[in-house]
């Protein structure tokens, strides 16, 4: 049975296809992250995102953590789905979900892959504003 | 011997292109290959806080780059 989703995509993401692959009968319990584009950063008025990744390795990055997400937390299935090109504000750049028997499972793992993603997946952002753009967290 | 260096984010910026055919004399360490690259490339000088994959999977700077190995330069992520 397969319990994992990873998608890296160009198209719009969807909320309902993570949740009804993470749907299951024998849950108790859905948790599902949902980041969008913010308006602004720092004070300053964001226009747009602009998404690039390094393809092939964020897919077996994501396919890391959901696979440590699956041995470290009482949880049954998992989707995590990441966009990639250039997204507007209020738009879908990552959701992950996870279905579980109990609860607290569900929010534990659902917060451990997304503070995982934001360290390891080699997905990189660039934000554009009014005048000039620049990548986000280039010089931590 | 011949690796593809692929560049992305801010250092594909600093470098001027997003990846590149290098000829290395010999196999070189991680830690061997940044100060080789930090010689060629200036720019990468004030800019180190990237960290290095090998085919596609994260590597520490004693892993060792053999022939037609994928090299990745990966400056902090930002993604989610």
């Amino acid at each position: 049975m397969n319990n994992i989703s990873i998608k890296l995509s160009t198209e719009k993401l969807s909320l309902k296809e993570c949740y009804d692959f993470v749907d299951n009968p024998t849950c108790g319990g859905i948790d599902i992250f949902v980041g969008t584009v913010r308006n602004h950063t720092k004070g300053k008025s964001v226009k747009k995102l602009d998404f690039s990744a390094y393809g092939p390795m964020a897919v077996k990055e994501m396919q890391l953590i959901a696979e440590k997400v699956l041995e470290k937390f009482d949880v049954l299935k998992i989707a995590i789905h990441h966009a990639e090109g250039m997204l507007q504000i209020g738009d879908i750049p990552v959701i992950i979900a996870v279905s579980a028997a109990h609860r607290v499972a569900a929010f534990e793992a659902c917060q451990f892959a997304i503070d995982t993603l934001k360290e390891t997946v080699p997905i990189w952002k660039k934000e554009h504003f009014e005048d000039g753009e620049v990548w986000v967290n280039a010089h931590p | 011997m011949q690796i593809e260096l692929l560049l992305f984010g801010i250092v594909a910026d600093l470098i001027g292109e997003n990846s590149l055919k290098l000829n290395l004399n010999t196999t070189t360490s991680v830690r061997d290959f940044k100060s080789y690259l930090t010689s060629k490339y200036p720019q990468l000088k004030n800019y180190t806080t990237y960290a290095v994959a090998i085919n596609e999977t994260y590597a520490n700077d004693d892993a060792m780059i053999v022939e037609h190995d994928v090299i990745a330069l990966i400056p902090p992520v930002s993604g989610g």
